[in-house]
C-alpha cells in the first residue's frame, strides 16, 4: 500500500523531471538560478490554491471559480494597502475574504444539493464580475514595488512565498492522512452515502472544504498581488485549469476519494515548468497551449491505465 | 465448451473447464463466488478470450470476440446488475446495438416490430415499447434486458442471479417465462447461490470451485447437502447455528414510526439477546423502516426509545452514538467506500478512538481492523487493501466488522447475505449467533431479509412488513413459511395469534386495520 502510493506520486515526478530535462538539454538558461526562482515563484501562486483544489476534489467536488476568486482576492488586498491597513490585517482579511467566496461555493453547493460544477460555473463568473465593478475593469496599482522589497527573500535564497508554500503542502498532507477530519474527506469523496451511514457530517466536511480551498486561494492571490504589485481583476483568467490540472496530474481522481496534496505541488511545478519552459524556448503561447493541454491528456491516460491494472 | 483455461498474470480464474448444455436445457451453474462462474460466462459472451480452449455452438466452432457478436451468434447474457440505458425507449434498449438502418437512419418500424415481437414472449402489457425504459419497474427492466436478447433469435441466455433484485411474486413469474423460453426449445445457463432455484428450475448443475468444474449431476437426484459439499468443498454440518439465548432488557422501543410514505405507523420492541426478522416483499417498506429508525430518512412521527432516551427523528451519528448500527443492503452504493482501505472503512465511524491529541494512528486503525480480519475469516491482502479489491462476501463480512469494531449493542442489518457466497454467508451467521449470545454483553439484532429460510434459520422472532406495515414480531416456533408469505403478499391482515402465551409481547397488534 505505501508502495504504491509511492508510485502513484513517482510517475507525475518522472514526468516533471522528463519535461524538465528536455527544455533544459535545449536551453541551459533552464538551469539558471533566476529562472529556477521564477518556475518556483509562479508555481507557488498555483501550488497554493492547488492544495485546496486537492482538498476539493478529493471530497469529490470541484470548483471552477478558483481563478476568478484569486483575481477578486487580490483586487480586495489592493483595495485594503489602498485605504493603509495595516499589512498583518491585509493578510488575514485577504485569506477571510477567500474563505468567505469558498462558504458561498460550498454552502450553495452542499445547502441546494446543486452540482457544484454548476455552481462554481456560475460564481466564477459572478466573481470575476464583482472584481471589474469594485475597480471599473482597471487594476488597482499598490503604492509601492513589491519585488524591490528584498527581505522577502527567505533561508537558502529561496523566496518566503516558497517556504511558506512546502509548510502547507506538509501541514495539509499530515491534516488529510492523520486527521478524522481528513479522513472524512476522503471517505465523503468515495462515498457519500457510506459517509452518512457512518455518521459523518456530510454537508459539514464539505463546506469546510470549500472553505478553505478559498481561504487558500485568498493566500495564492496574495502571492498573485506580491508579484505583480497591483489588483488586476482581469489576472489568473483560466488559471483554474491549470489548478485543476495540476490536482489531477498528481493523482487525484475527479471522481472523489483519492489523491494527494504532495501529488498536487508536483502537478504545479509539472505546469509551470511547461509554461516558462515553452516560453525560455522561444516556442510560441498558441503551441504552449497545445502542449500544455496535450501533458494534461497522456498524464490522465496514464492515470487510468494505472488504475486498471491495480 | 471445452479444456477452457483463462489467467489473469498469476492468477489461475479457469483451469481447463469443460461444460456442455443441450439444446432447450436449463443448466444451473453454482458455485461459491470467485469459483469462476463470472469468468465462464464473460468468456462464453465474448468479453474475455480463453488463452485456451475451444467452444461450439450450435455444432459450429464458436469463437466470439465481443460481446455483441456473440449476441449476433445467438448467445445472450442477462446480468445480475441490469444493463437497461434508462432514458431511452423500450424499444431503443431493446434493439440497442443492433439497430435496423435505413440509410443513415434507424429505421423506426422496423425497430417497433422487432420490439412488439420481443414483447410478445411476455404478457406485460404495461411494458409498451415508446415507454422510457427508466421508468419501469426493476423486474420489467429485466424482461427488456431478455427481450434484447430475444430479438435477436438467441439460442442460448445466460442468467447471471437474475433473482437477487426481483420480489417475490416477480421471481414467480420469471420462473414462468423461462419454463416457457424452454418449452420453445431455447437453452438456458442459470447461475444462482441458491438451490431452492435451482431445483426449481434446471435438469441439470454443474458445480465449480476455484476454477475448475466439481462435476455435474442430475438435479432430481442430487441432495442439496451434497451440492453444498461440492460447493464449499468440505461437509456443512448447520449453516444456521443457535446456542441457547437469552432474553434479556429492553434496548429499543419503537412506537408508531412513520416515514414521508413508509413506515406506516410501525412498532416493534428489541431485547437484548434476541433477533427479530422483518420479513416482507421487496418495496414493502421494510427498508425505509430501518432507514427511519437510523436516521437516514426524514419521520413524520412516533418515538424511539433507546435505553433510556426518546426521540423521533436522529442522525446516524447519534444512533452511532447510541450504540446501534447499520449495515446497508446496498453495499456498493451505500455501503462501502470502495476505493479507501478496509481499515478506513471498519474504523470510519469511530476514528476518534484511534489516535491522541487530534492527530489519528493508521497503525492502529490496521491492528483493530486485522483482529477482525482474522476473526471473520476476511479473506485480503491485509487491512491497507482497498476494499473494493475484494470478493462480495468478504466486502460484507467487513462491512459487518464495521458494526463489531464499533461496539454497538443494535445491529440493523439489512439483507446481510444478499448476492454472497455460502461460506461467507455461514461466517456471517455464526457471527449473529455469538454477538446475541456474547455472555458478557449480549446485543440484539435487527435483520431483514427475502429469504425466508434464512429468517427462519437467524431468528428469534419475525415480523412482516406490508405496504409500509409492520405486524407484531412472533416467535420463529410458532410460524410457517406460509404464515409469512400470506402476510407479505396482503392475502391475510397479520400473523395467526397460534395460541400465543405471552400477550404482553404484542403491543404492536392492530386489529383494527
Amino acid at each position: 500500500m505505501r508502495l504504491k502510493s509511492i508510485l502513484t506520486l513517482l510517475g507525475p515526478f518522472i514526468a516533471l523531471l522528463i519535461v524538465f530535462g528536455v527544455f533544459a538539454g535545449n536551453n541551459p538558461r533552464m538551469l539558471s538560478e533566476e529562472v529556477l526562482l521564477n518556475i518556483l515563484t509562479q508555481t507557488v501562486i498555483v501550488g497554493i490554491a492547488a492544495i485546496g483544489m486537492a482538498l476539493i476534489i478529493i471530497s469529490g467536488g470541484i470548483d471552477l471559480s478558483v481563478g476568478s476568486m484569486i483575481a477578486l482576492c487580490g483586487v480586495v488586498a489592493a483595495m485594503l494597502v489602498t485605504k493603509d491597513v495595516a499589512p498583518p490585517l491585509v493578510f488575514l482579511g485577504t485569506i477571510a475574504f477567500g474563505g468567505f467566496c469558498g462558504l458561498v461555493n460550498g454552502g450553495i453547493s452542499t445547502g441546494l444539493k446543486l452540482m457544484p460544477f454548476i455552481v462554481t460555473l456560475g460564481t466564477m463568473q459572478a466573481f470575476r464580475g464583482a472584481g471589474k465593478v469594485a475597480t471599473d475593469g482597471t487594476p488597482i496599482n499598490l503604492p509601492f514595488d513589491v519585488t524591490a522589497y528584498k527581505p522577502w527573500m527567505g533561508g537558502a535564497g529561496i523566496p518566503w512565498g516558497v517556504w511558506l508554500m512546502i509548510t502547507l503542502v506538509i501541514v495539509f498532507t499530515i491534516i488529510l492522512r492523520y486527521t478524522r477530519f481528513g479522513r472524512h474527506v476522503f471517505a465523503v469523496g468515495s462515498n457519500e452515502n457510506t459517509a452518512t451511514l457512518c455518521g459523518v457530517h456530510v454537508a459539514k466536511t464539505k463546506i469546510f472544504v470549500y472553505t478553505i480551498g478559498g481561504a487558500l486561494a485568498g493566500l495564492s492571490a496574495l502571492m498573485n498581488v506580491a508579484k505583480s504589485s497591483q489588483g488586476d481583476p482581469t489576472t489568473a483568467m483560466g488559471l483554474e485549469l491549470d489548478i485543476i490540472a495540476a490536482v489531477v496530474i498528481g493523482g487525484a481522481s475527479l471522481s472523489g476519494g483519492e489523491g494527494t496534496v504532495l501529488g498536487a505541488l508536483i502537478g504545479a511545478l509539472l505546469m509551470t515548468t511547461i509554461r516558462t519552459g515553452c516560453v525560455l524556448n522561444g516556442i510560441p503561447t498558441p503551441w504552449t497551449e497545445v502542449i500544455t493541454g496535450a501533458i494534461i491528456v497522456v498524464a490522465v491516460i496514464i492515470d487510468r491505465l494505472r488504475h486498471r491494472k491495480a | 465448451m471445452r479444456g477452457i483455461r483463462k489467467t489473469f498474470g498469476p492468477t489461475v480464474a479457469l483451469g481447463r473447464v469443460d461444460l456442455e448444455v443441450l439444446p432447450g436445457e436449463v443448466h444451473a451453474l453454482v458455485g461459491e463466488n470467485g469459483a469462476g462462474k463470472s469468468t465462464l460466462m464473460k468468456v462464453l459472451s465474448g468479453a474475455h478470450a480463453p488463452d485456451e480452449g475451444e467452444m461450439s455452438f450450435d455444432g459450429q466452432p464458436y469463437q466470439p470476440r465481443h460481446p455483441l457478436d456473440a449476441r449476433a451468434s445467438g448467445v445472450g447474457m442477462i446480468y445480475q446488475e441490469l444493463s437497461i440505458a434508462p432514458h431511452l425507449t423500450v424499444e431503443e434498449n431493446i434493439v440497442l446495438g443492433m439497430e435496423p438502418r435505413r440509410g443513415p437512419f434507424v429505421d423506426r418500424k422496423t425497430m417497433r416490430a422487432r420490439a412488439m415481437e420481443a414483447l410478445a414472449h411476455f404478457d406485460h402489457p404495461e411494458i409498451q415499447p415508446e415507454r422510457k425504459a427508466g421508468t419501469l419497474s426493476v423486474s420489467a427492466q429485466q424482461l427488456v434486458e431478455i427481450g434484447r436478447s430475444l430479438a435477436m433469435g438467441c439460442k442460448l441466455l445466460v442468467f447471471d442471479e437474475p433473482t437477487s433484485s426481483l420480489a417475490q411474486k416477480d421471481i414467480e413469474r420469471l420462473f414462468l417465462l423461462i419454463d416457457r423460453l424452454k418449452g420453445q426449445g431455447i437453452s438456458i445457463i442459470y447461475i444462482s447461490h441458491f438451490l431452492e432455484e435451482v431445483k426449481r428450475l434446471a435438469s441439470r448443475l454443474t458445480v465449480l470451485r476455484d476454477g475448475s468444474v466439481v462435476g455435474t449431476r442430475e438435479v432430481a437426484t442430487t441432495a442439496p447437502e451434497e451440492i453444498v459439499s461440492m460447493m464449499v468443498g468440505r461437509d456443512v454440518e448447520d449453516l444456521y447455528p443457535r446456542t441457547e439465548r437469552q432474553r434479556g432488557e429492553t434496548l429499543l422501543e419503537i412506537t408508531g414510526l412513520s416515514g414521508t410514505k413508509k413506515p406506516v405507523d410501525a412498532s416493534l420492541t428489541l431485547h437484548r439477546g434476541e433477533v427479530v426478522g422483518i420479513a416482507g416483499l421487496v418495496g414493502s417498506g421494510r427498508t425505509e423502516f430501518l432507514r427511519a429508525l437510523f436516521g437516514l430518512d426524514p419521520v413524520k412521527s412516533g418515538a424511539v426509545k433507546v435505553a433510556s432516551a426518546t426521540d423521533a427523528s436522529s442522525t446516524p451519528r447519534k444512533r452511532w452514538q447510541q450504540r446501534i448500527g447499520m449495515l446497508s443492503e446496498n453495499r456498493k452504493e451505500e455501503g462501502l467506500a470502495l476505493n479507501l482501505s478496509i481499515a478506513d472503512n471498519v474504523t470510519l465511524p469511530c476514528l476518534e478512538r484511534f489516535g491522541s491529541g487530534g492527530l489519528l494512528s493508521p497503525a492502529k486503525q490496521r491492528s483493530a481492523t486485522s483482529t477482525w480480519i482474522d476473526r471473520l475469516g476476511i479473506k485480503c491482502q491485509g487491512p491497507a487493501q482497498a476494499i473494493g479489491a475484494l470478493s462480495g462476501g468478504n466486502q460484507q463480512k467487513a462491512a459487518f466488522a464495521r458494526l463489531l469494531e464499533y461496539d454497538v449493542d443494535v445491529l440493523l442489518l439489512d439483507e446481510p447475505t444478499r448476492g454472497i457466497d455460502i461460506a461467507a454467508k455461514a461466517r456471517i451467521y455464526e457471527a449473529i449467533n455469538e454477538v446475541v449470545t456474547d455472555p458478557q454483553r449480549p446485543r440484539a439484532v435487527i435483520i431483514i431479509s427475502s429469504y425466508l429460510p434464512e429468517l427462519f434459520g437467524v431468528c428469534d422472532r419475525i415480523a412482516v412488513m406490508s405496504q409500509g406495515k409492520l405486524t407484531r414480531a412472533v416467535p420463529v416456533e410458532k410460524l410457517t413459511p406460509h404464515d409469512v408469505m400470506l402476510v407479505a403478499t396482503g392475502k391475510a391482515k397479520d400473523l395467526p395469534e397460534n395460541g400465543d402465551r405471552k400477550p404482553e409481547a404484542s403491543p404492536n397488534s392492530r386489529p383494527d386495520i
